[in-house]
């Protein structure tokens, strides 16, 4: 009979070989689904075998804490698809937040002998979490439009951040030396919370989804310190895949926006905003009406739909799905292109033109859709400015350059669904709007949109 | 801790790049969803927290354990029904393969 101890590894075993299997299943829409039940079952698994510990003499305060944090848990998972960014960054708190308070209780049962490994990996934990636990409530309250989203800036920045940085890891370094100084504590704990507050000041709207990706992988690696501590192979391993996963995105979505991780965090782009935005001349621009776009939808053969997120803003997904069933009806091809930073958060716009009902296999990311431009016929832009910039690719000083964009610009007629000609997240102007083929359609997405579907639904068909 | 430091380093390596490669491949399509099941297997950290606040070793540690599995049970329940809830939504226009 082997020991409680063994059975309790065996099962975390298995649920570390759940959890990889989870994410191997992400890989596809198709299996996708199996891939949050494998992760259900590992994590019922691993919660009920710990249950089984021996070291467990009160069993009140834990279910305590799991019925509080179900009857929480489910609201937040009820969410408006719209709120996903925002929840996201709540979950990463929540994370942050949980690996923080056992980090310090570790602390405060073992001290004052914490071995000096241990108070490094300790410290690390602490000091990852609690920075981690503040940005990520500074970026859900940024997305919930609490706080305000514009990027707040203000001379040596980065020198202020930086030094607050080096005072937590200096006084961590210091713990490890001489760990029996316990009273220093609180500062590896206090100071990244203020780190936390004070990295998320200077991001702007357009930068979240880095933001939060990037907050996603210290969540992870924080997690995985704690495993680490906890001498929990399962949490070394789920906080190392959430922590890959993290990078990952991050990498991306910093390519998506032609900047680097450093630029991203100490970059502040309202910088650049300020100095790009005087010397716009007025320049002419063909506009058309809902009738005169709507004829010219209903006789092309191949339409490409660029949505941005001034579409999810104006909550025009909808109105975009029955404009595809109106051309989809016609025997009109149409695909979507969607660029990587279309949203609030990696893969956001996806979610919602799901939600709306549009099926996946029309949903083609950036470097699919770029090579079909050129056999487009309308390539139409909902809410979307920055990304179709071709100034991206051909204007040396355009501070965008090098940006990947959808070329839109390459479609036999360009329509830009527009409110008015202000400038985009980066304050650049486009010079998109003043090709001969483009066309631009003036006013809100859902009201424009709405039009042409009418006029499509009034003619033949 | 520090006999098997080398070990978890190991473990660590090795599920950071099975990481890497497992995630390489999820299509962008499937981003979203992808953060929010992370997130909520990232909430295995609710054991920790659990074994914390079951030993009642003191009450600070009871206090902050109890607090810690709100915190990543509310992760655990939250990102498991939002990624099923959007990955219902994902519907190919194809019919479906037997």
């Amino acid at each position: 009979m082997p020991s409680t101890n063994t059975i309790i590894e065996i099962i975390y075993l298995v649920a570390a070989a759940l959890f990889i299997l989870s994410l191997k299943w992400m890989s596809s829409p198709t299996t996708a689904r199996h891939g949050v039940w494998a992760g259900e079952l590992g994590m019922l698994l691993a919660v009920g075998g710990t249950l089984l510990h021996h070291g467990i003499v009160d069993y009140r305060w834990i279910a305590i804490g799991l019925v509080l944090g179900t009857i929480i848990g489910v609201p937040l998972g009820m969410v408006h698809m719209t709120a996903v960014p925002q929840r996201t960054a709540l979950s990463h708190a929540f994370g942050a937040l949980c690996v923080t308070l056992v980090g310090t209780s570790e602390f405060y049962l073992r001290a004052p002998n914490v071995p000096r490994l241990m108070m490094a990996v300790l410290s690390m934990e602490v000091i990852l979490g609690s920075l981690t636990f503040t940005g990520s409530l500074m970026a859900a309250g940024k997305l919930e439009e609490f706080l305000p989203q514009r990027p707040i800036t203000y001379k040596g920045q980065n020198l202020v951040n930086l030094s607050v940085l080096a005072v937590a890891i200096g006084v961590a370094a210091y713990l490890v030396a001489h760990p029996e100084r316990t009273g220093l504590f609180p500062v590896i704990l206090g100071v990244p919370l203020l780190f936390g507050v004070l990295m998320i000041v200077p991001i702007g709207g357009a930068d979240m989804p880095t933001v939060i990706s990037l907050l996603n992988s210290y969540a992870g690696l924080s997690a995985a310190a704690m495993g680490f501590v906890l001498d929990s192979k399962l949490l070394i391993i789920a906080g190392a895949l959430d922590g890959a996963s993290g990078f990952i995105l991050s990498v991306n979505m910093s390519k998506a926006m032609n900047r680097s991780f450093s630029n991203v965090l100490f970059g502040a782009f309202g910088q650049e905003q300020a100095a790009v935005a005087g010397g716009k001349e007025t320049r002419a621009v063909r506009s058309a009406t809902p009738e005169e776009a709507a004829a010219i939808l209903a006789a092309a053969n191949k339409v490409v739909i660029v949505p941005g997120y001034g579409m999810a803003v104006a909550q025009a997904q909808h109105k975009v799905r029955e404009l595809y069933d109106a051309l989809t009806k016609r025997g009109v091809d149409v695909k979507f292109g969607i660029h990587p930073v279309a949203g609030r958060m990696p893969g956001h716009m996806n979610v919602l033109l799901a939600e709306a009902d549009i099926p996946y296999d029309k949903l083609l990311d950036m470097d699919e859709i770029n090579g079909e431009f050129p056999q487009t016929d309308v390539a139409l832009v909902i809410g979307a400015n920055d990304v179709t910039n071709p100034a991206a690719r051909t204007d040396h000083s355009s501070p965008i350059y090098g940006m990947p964009i959808l070329d839109v610009d390459k479609a036999r007629t360009v329509m830009v669904i527009k409110r008015g000609m202000s400038a985009g997240f980066a304050g650049i102007d486009n010079p998109l709007f003043y090709l001969d083929k483009t066309l631009m359609l003036f006013g809100d997405a859902k009201g424009f949109v709405g039009d042409i579907v009418r006029e499509l639904g009034g003619g033949h068909g | 801790m520090t006999g098997d430091l080398l070990t978890s380093l190991y473990v660590f390596m090795l599920a950071a790049f099975i990481g890497f490669e497992v995630i390489r491949r999820v299509s962008p399509l499937l981003h979203t969803p992808l953060m929010s099941l992370t997130n909520a297997l990232d909430a295995i950290a609710v054991v920790g927290a659990i074994i914390l606040a079951g030993e009642h070793k003191r009450t600070l540690a009871t206090i902050l354990g109890t607090v810690a599995i709100v915190a990543a049970t509310s992760n655990v329940v939250g990102g498991f029904l939002i990624t099923d809830r959007m990955l219902k939504m994902f519907k190919s226009s194809r019919p479906q393969k037997p």
